[in-house]
């Protein structure tokens, strides 16, 4: 069959542009920081050119004074600490954004673009001032505080800032967007004769929203829970501004390697580490649902 | 058994979907309610459903008003004119959903589900997808959905409009047969008055939110209450004519003489068409004799028999086409009067055509079918 419209570029014309953009800004600092990694750290910065798998054994292990390797914890507990965080963040934001996205959908074709524009809105100004407004919002003499010592309902300040749950907060906060845009796209599509048909045989509204309504959005909810939990995983700047020092992710501590800390070769291993962490977790995810018989998501990978 | 009392519905100021609705639906019955796009029977289903509630008027089931009751709160199932399956479930799935959700154990309802699948003949189709059925198969395990509950009333909004025309026909047949076996009371939505007269018990035609007529098929096919029912089901010739004083010869003939038992009195009048010509029709209206000046004459086009212009007793009239459509032959023909109109002749045995275009004939009306209509 002759097709009406044919855009068949030669391959090179096709996929050329997209395939040089990913080479140059993906696959080659990519290659570097794998290169990094293996090399040995400068104490001024930057790398020596020699081979060395230090930074790699540094993630586990710590050496005594003796020189000797010792199990050591503490990184993987950031790693955990993020992955909890980040878990954390994941079910905020989808608690969040599941009802807006449906108040969205359910609204008239008219306000909905406008609706949409407003959960845009918070992009149009830079991250890290946004994330300093929360410090603003939480530290002792802030607005919390302020107002909860106004009304004589505390006479100190609670400790809000450089705390998990201030992390929790900004990383939820900085991520939302994420989570309702793909739910919005996945319940705009719902036919909601659904919803009436499932009314009509004797579910509650509990029991739609249980069935019918959540399953529909599940590929929006998936693709949503990705969006969020993965830069949240490896975000830094509400871990840095909110968690303090005491309190470190996996994004501040790759973070600090390139800045303070000066070593590459480890910042370059840890980088390294939570994207094959990621990995593992997408793959795991996908045999799973791949055993379940459905496609859950595949429309959108 | 459940009874619509005096049912009205707006949307907004100025669409107005229901006035003053009325009518009682019998157990067992299969009730249709007919009428063009937007003529409110599709809100009627949904009030009946619950997924739209009256601004008046109650809805009675079982003697019980349910017109507050949320949808899954009421005897009543729906087979909706898409389907509406769910896509993430599969047919058994779908099935068993509404036992489920009544708290029926899990088991149970699979098996209730399986037998109504092998009811609607779909045994093998348990695990598929609505996406992978054909829209016949789907317009089933729509059915087996609502019916595996045994509603008091099973509402069918267009449910075979969505299929090819000899589908349609077939499922016609088979939709009939489940409403026999299953003895639930069928509410059925169509525009389609040929569905509405093969399938239904009763039928209410419905215009701008009213009902027009209530009756068997056989009573608003022979019957029609007003001229939009007349036209509406079926084809119909309408004649301009006049009641001269004494018109009515005052015998009416009777309640019990045609069918569906309908107690009012049909009065035979003298009507004169436009030409001078006399003719003997009927009316339902119970003040028949009274009648005076202009009305509105209808008669069916294969009651309309055609003889030669010499015949005595016809109204004089020349035919300007011939179309012969295999088992009927359809003649064209603009009477003496300036009417035109339609008649349609069975070619019940090998015949040439009997007349052509430009014949004078005589159209002879027969006096049982020519009805005098109320505006």
């Amino acid at each position: 069959m002759k097709r009406l419209f044919n855009f068949n570029l030669p391959p090179l014309l096709s996929v050329g542009p997209a395939a040089l953009f990913l080479t140059v800004f993906f696959i080659a600092p990519f290659a570097i920081i794998a290169v990094y990694s293996l090399m040995e750290a400068d104490p001024f910065g930057g790398v020596r050119r020699a081979f060395s798998a230090d930074a790699y054994i540094q993630f586990l292990f710590t050496r005594d004074w003796d020189g000797n390797l010792q199990f050591d914890l503490s990184y993987l507990n950031i790693f955990w600490r993020s992955f909890a965080l980040a878990a954390g963040a994941t079910v905020l934001c989808l608690a969040a954004a599941f009802p807006a996205a449906y108040y969205i959908a359910t609204q008239p074709r008219r306000r909905r673009g406008l609706l949409l524009l407003l959960i845009t809105v918070p992009f149009w100004a830079n991250l890290l001032v946004r994330t300093y407004c929360w410090v603003l919002i939480l530290r002792d003499s802030g607005l919390v505080n302020g107002w909860l010592i106004a009304f004589d309902l505390i006479s100190t300040p609670l400790p809000l800032m450089y705390t998990d749950g201030a992390i929790l907060v900004g990383l939820t906060y900085t991520y939302l967007p994420f989570m309702a845009l793909p739910i919005y796209a996945s319940l705009e599509k719902t036919d909601w004769r659904l919803i009436e048909a499932s009314r009509d045989l004797y579910a509650g509204h509990r029991q739609t929203l249980a069935r019918v309504v959540f399953p529909l959005a599940r590929p929006g909810v998936i693709a949503g829970c990705i969006m969020v939990f993965i830069p949240s995983l490896g975000a830094f700047i509400a871990p840095s501004l909110l968690g303090g020092g005491r309190n470190l992710m996996i994004g501040s501590l790759i973070q600090l390697q390139f800045s303070s800390s000066r070593n590459w070769p480890f910042g370059a291993a840890s980088a390294l580490i939570l994207l094959a962490f990621v990995l593992l977790l997408l793959y795991l995810w996908r045999r799973r649902s791949g055993r379940d018989g459905r496609d859950d998501g595949e429309s959108i990978w | 058994m459940i009874e619509l009392q005096d049912i009205s519905k707006s949307f907004g100021a100025d669409v107005v979907a229901l006035k003053h609705v009325s009518f009682t639906v019998a157990e067992n019955e299969f009730f249709t309610l007919l009428g063009p796009s937007g003529c409110g029977k599709t809100t009627l289903l949904r009030i009946i459903a619950g997924f739209e509630f009256t601004d008046s008027g109650d809805v009675l089931l079982d003697g019980g008003d349910i017109a507050q009751l949320p949808p899954e709160k009421r005897p009543v199932n729906t087979v909706f004119q898409n389907y509406a399956l769910f896509p993430h479930m599969n047919v058994l799935q779908n099935v068993a959903f509404g036992m489920e959700m009544r708290g029926i154990e899990r088991v149970e309802a699979a098996d209730s589900a399986r037998r109504m699948l092998s009811q609607v003949m779909l045994d093998d189709f348990a695990e598929r997808f609505p996406a992978q059925l054909s829209g016949g198969q789907q317009q089933r395990v729509a059915l087996a959905r609502a019916l595996i509950n045994r509603p008091r009333v099973l509402l069918l909004d267009e449910p075979l409009s969505a299929l090819d025309f000899k589908l349609r026909k077939t499922m016609r047949i088979e939709l009939k047969r489940l409403q026999r076996d299953t003895g639930i009371t069928f509410i059925f939505v169509t525009h389609d008055q040929e569905e509405a007269l093969a399938l239904s018990d009763r039928i209410a035609v419905m215009r701008d939110g009213e009902v027009r007529q209530i009756g068997a098929p056989m009573d608003v096919y022979e019957k029609p209450a007003d001229r939009f029912v007349a036209d509406f089901i079926g084809e119909t010739n309408f004649l301009a004519g006049r009641v001269e004083a004494g018109g009515g010869d005052g015998t009416g003939d009777g309640a019990g003489d045609s069918t569906g038992g309908d107690s009012s009195r049909v009065n035979s009048l003298r009507v004169t068409l436009g030409d001078g010509s006399t003719v003997t029709a009927r009316s339902q209206n119970a003040n028949a004799a009274d009648l005076r000046g202009a009305v509105t004459l209808a008669i069916r086009p294969e009651r309309v028999a055609l003889s030669a212009a010499a015949t005595p007793g016809g109204v004089a009239g020349a035919i300007d086409e011939v179309v012969y459509q295999g088992n009927t032959t359809r003649y064209q023909i603009t009477l003496q009067s300036g009417d035109r109109i339609a008649a349609l002749e069975t070619n019940a045995a090998a015949a040439t055509a009997q007349f052509a275009a430009g014949d004078r004939v005589g159209a002879r009306f027969e006096p049982q079918s020519l009805w005098v209509l109320q505006e």
